[in-house]
């Protein structure tokens, strides 16, 4: 691929837990509208590399660049307002507020008015109301007045991406979107994943090869920290190391 | 399920369906109990002071889960402060009162931004370190404040230049009810803000705020800002109105009391701090005449059976009356 400067760029990152290397000189590009996929085994450093990209975990070496702007020592929130959104693994939604709410907090600091006391009647209303039509999209408008807590498992999963489309991001990380949602649920996250804004550099994390291969056009493989090989889908899906450490055992 | 509509939120009607109806009665209690008070007054101003003082604490521990004892040194604070500044500089009311909110606002944003790196007990125990060295201070500051005597020889100009503080606590408890109300107003207002909603947000759960781009520490450091500000104007009122700051109001007594009443009335409403304050107001004085020894027992016992049998505290009483009040005349209307 001969993209232009890509939205995030990352060289060299690394981070050691102790004597456990949990990622080691990765590497990694994502131009816009990328839609990348991140596998390995468990403990092979995905959701780490995740937690270095958001600011969630400190890296001991590496740069991680936004845009052309070097954003490695930010501090997690600061980086989700210049465009790196993600969702979780577990939970971590507000389960006491409605899902409307869950929306419509974030679109407030994506709009910098979560700091209005005061004055704010009618800009809040709006992000009410965009957080509505963000629900709609999604397919789960019907649960808006619901709390979190009432919410199907499967429509947690769906808010939590609502939520971090509602930011604007330019870099969407997805950690397993789809975990621990029922089969017969499985294909409502899969279609909305299709129909992600196109212009987001996407990269997924997903145990599941079946979505993978339909989602992602560049797989990453990870193995013990480190990127073992790279490639379309059809390559890696050929290539016998990859099958050997990882596909070998769930080969489609 | 149908679409539901947008809510309104941040106007005067509650999301816990208060109507105006709901915001009316207690302004218009504390209104009428000015007329038949006779010389319960003075005990009324005490009330309305405590209700301010409560609804400070439901900002930082309600609203931004701020785990706090040390809410009377904000409180002793702006007492000190108010009395100070009417022997020393000038005996103005309105003027001291705020002096002493922005000092205590100051305080309150200087400590904030440094103990609320923390959470959890190690927090709990900073404020607790807080309060006990401003107590030791303004006991060691004899000159100052007066030590373990309390400071007297306060004097407070007419209010407005016209009112005079009289020995019936007239003025006092008018005043009192004017900064409540105001207070109130600007309470009200901020936590169904967004700013509120951020910190309901990181009540719950702060990395989801930090996920979505919340500076959390900030925002705390606001929530607690103004949270000592609020306890700043009770202090400053407690000071005019007495004409005394004693040492107490620098206790971590003081603190417990006050999460009592908050806890008694309910976290997270606001008006769970007016029932709240003034239940054990009455109770207090009611108790202590039955028995002048043992009066905490009663308040004891109350707040045991109110977290037992009314988890979201005594205002939830006020919940199950408004609502069987409109199925009632929900059952009227129809036919």
């Amino acid at each position: 691929m001969n993209a232009p400067e890509p939205v995030l760029s990352v060289r060299g990152l690394s981070k050691a837990f102790g004597a456990l290397q949990a990622a080691h000189d990765v590497d990694l590009d994502l131009p816009a509208g990328a839609r990348h996929a991140l596998i390995g085994p468990n403990g092979a450093g995905k959701t780490t590399l995740v937690n270095l990209l958001t600011g969630m975990l400190k890296a001991d070496a590496g740069t991680i660049r936004l845009g052309g702007e070097t954003i490695g020592k930010l501090k997690p929130e600061d980086r989700v307002r210049r465009g790196i959104a993600r969702t979780h693994q577990i939970n971590t939604l507000l389960i006491e507020e409605t899902a409307r709410d869950n929306v419509a907090i974030a679109i407030a600091e994506r709009e910098r008015i979560a700091w209005r006391t005061l004055r704010y009647t009618k800009d809040w209303r709006r992000c009410l109301e965009e957080a509505d039509a963000r629900l709609r999209e999604i397919g789960i408008l019907d649960v808006a007045g619901r709390r979190v807590s009432e919410l199907a498992y499967g429509q947690q999963r769906l808010l939590e991406i609502a939520i971090a489309l509602a930011l604007k991001p330019r870099v969407l990380l997805l950690d397993e979107p789809a975990a621990g949602v029922p089969a017969h649920e499985a294909h409502i996250i899969h279609e909305v994943l299709e129909r992600l804004p196109a212009d987001i550099a996407i990269l997924i994390i997903e145990h599941d090869m079946d979505v993978v291969f339909r989602f992602a056009r560049h797989i990453i493989v990870m193995v013990q920290g480190k990127v073992l090989v790279r490639g379309e889908p059809a390559e890696i899906a050929a290539n016998p190391q990859v099958r050997a450490v990882y596909l070998g055992r769930s080969a489609v | 399920m149908s679409e539901q509509p947008v809510t309104a939120i941040g106007g005067l009607a509650s999301p816990r369906g208060f109507g105006w109806i709901g915001h009316l009665i207690p302004w218009v209690i504390a209104l009428v109990f000015y007329y038949v008070a006779g010389g319960y007054l003075s005990l009324g101003t005490g009330a309305l002071i405590m209700i301010l003082f409560a609804m400070s604490l439901d900002i930082a521990l309600g609203y931004a889960g701020i785990v706090t004892l040390g809410q009377a040194a904000f409180f002793g604070f702006g007492a000190y402060t108010a009395g100070i500044f009417a022997i020393h500089v000038n005996n103005d009311p309105i003027l001291g009162l705020l002096v002493a909110t922005a000092l205590t606002a100051v305080f309150g944003l200087m400590t904030g931004a440094v103990i609320l790196h923390t959470q959890g007990v190690t927090l709990l125990m900073l404020t607790l370190a807080i309060v006990t060295l401003l107590y030791e201070a303004a006991n060691r500051a004899i000159w100052l404040t007066g030590g373990d005597d309390g400071l007297q020889g306060i004097t407070i100009a007419p209010l407005f230049g016209m009112f005079r503080f009289d020995l019936f606590g007239r003025t006092a408890y008018l005043y009192s009810l004017g900064v409540l109300f105001i207070w109130f107003l600007i309470a009200w207002r901020v936590v169904h803000s967004p700013f509120g909603r951020s910190l309901d947000g990181i009540r719950q759960k702060p990395a989801r705020m930090r996920a979505i781009g919340t500076p959390v520490w900030k925002r705390l450091v606001a929530a607690y800002t103004l949270s000592a500000a609020i306890a700043g104007s009770a202090g400053a009122l407690s000071a005019q109105t007495t004409k005394f700051v004693g040492l107490d109001t620098l206790g971590i007594f003081l603190s417990g009391i006050v999460a009592v009443m908050l806890v008694l009335g309910g976290v997270r409403r606001i008006y769970g701090a007016f029932l709240g304050a003034v239940v054990y107001v009455v109770v207090q004085d009611f108790a202590a005449k039955v028995n002048p020894f043992y009066w905490m027992f009663f308040i004891g016992g109350l707040l045991m059976a109110t977290v037992l049998f009314l988890e979201a505290g005594l205002i939830s009483l006020v919940d199950s009356t408004s609502n069987f009040l409109k199925r009632l005349f929900a059952r009227r209307k129809a036919p």
